[in-house]
């Protein structure tokens, strides 16, 4: 399995901080969420970042059995 | 050079951790701390921090390394609560050691600026009408282009 984790309001939003998803291309695994969900994952200000790497952009990610990936939302400042 | 960079999970003594830091750093000749607290008197029940541990740490870490290279210091204090914390707690402590006063000065106010916008945190606060989450301010990006 994979794993999804959820930062700040989306944690809210997903009733849930993580998430096992099965393995496969993004496009794949955010079929399968809820759809309010997985519009806000793709909101242009979330970054995402794959085991704890910053991605420069999403397109054509595909998730490895182990990977985690981290959906984050702007951050609050002080 | 002492770095020390930290994340605390639960309250902390900013009294307790400035004399540790203090007696770490004794060829110093100033030490410049600031301390962030929670606001006790703006109807704040509660604030809850959240991080994502392989980030927050490691962007803390990397800001301090730049600090210390940016200026001759003797030592860095970083230490961040997380979870959650009622009016009056401490949340942030930053304490430069240096030769001399300005560089400490200069040193904790770009390790502030730089957190207060950079860092992976996220916040919402408790108040009579519920929880909110804290949307990022745009004073906090020029509090960071002053630095250039």
């Amino acid at each position: 399995m994979a794993r999804l984790v959820f930062l700040g309001r989306l944690e809210d939003l997903a009733g849930t901080a993580e998430m096992a998803v099965t393995p496969g291309p993004l496009d794949q695994v955010l079929a399968a969420l809820p759809r309010d969900l997985a519009v806000a994952l793709l909101d242009d200000r979330v970054r995402l970042a794959l085991n704890g790497q910053i991605l420069a952009e999403s397109g054509g990610i595909a998730l490895g059995a182990g990977d985690e990936l981290a959906f984050l939302p702007p951050v609050s400042g002080g | 050079m002492v770095i020390d960079v930290r994340l605390a999970d639960g309250p902390f003594d900013p009294a307790a951790e400035l004399a540790r830091f203090t007696a770490a750093v004794p060829a110093a000749g100033g030490i410049v701390s600031f301390l962030g607290k929670v606001r006790g008197d703006a109807g704040v029940l509660a604030l809850e921090i959240r991080h994502y541990a392989p980030m927050t740490l490691p962007g803390f870490r990397a800001l301090a390394d730049t600090a210390a290279r940016r200026w001759p210091l003797d030592g860095l204090l970083l230490l961040h609560r997380v979870g959650e914390m009622g009016p009056d707690a401490p949340i942030v402590l930053v304490a430069a050691a240096s030769r001399h006063r300005r560089v400490a000065f200069a040193a904790t106010d770009f390790v502030m600026d730089h957190l207060k916008g950079d860092s992976w945190l996220w916040k919402r606060e408790r108040t009579a009408a519920g929880w909110r989450w804290i949307e990022p301010r745009d004073e906090d990006h020029g509090d960071r282009a002053r630095w250039g």
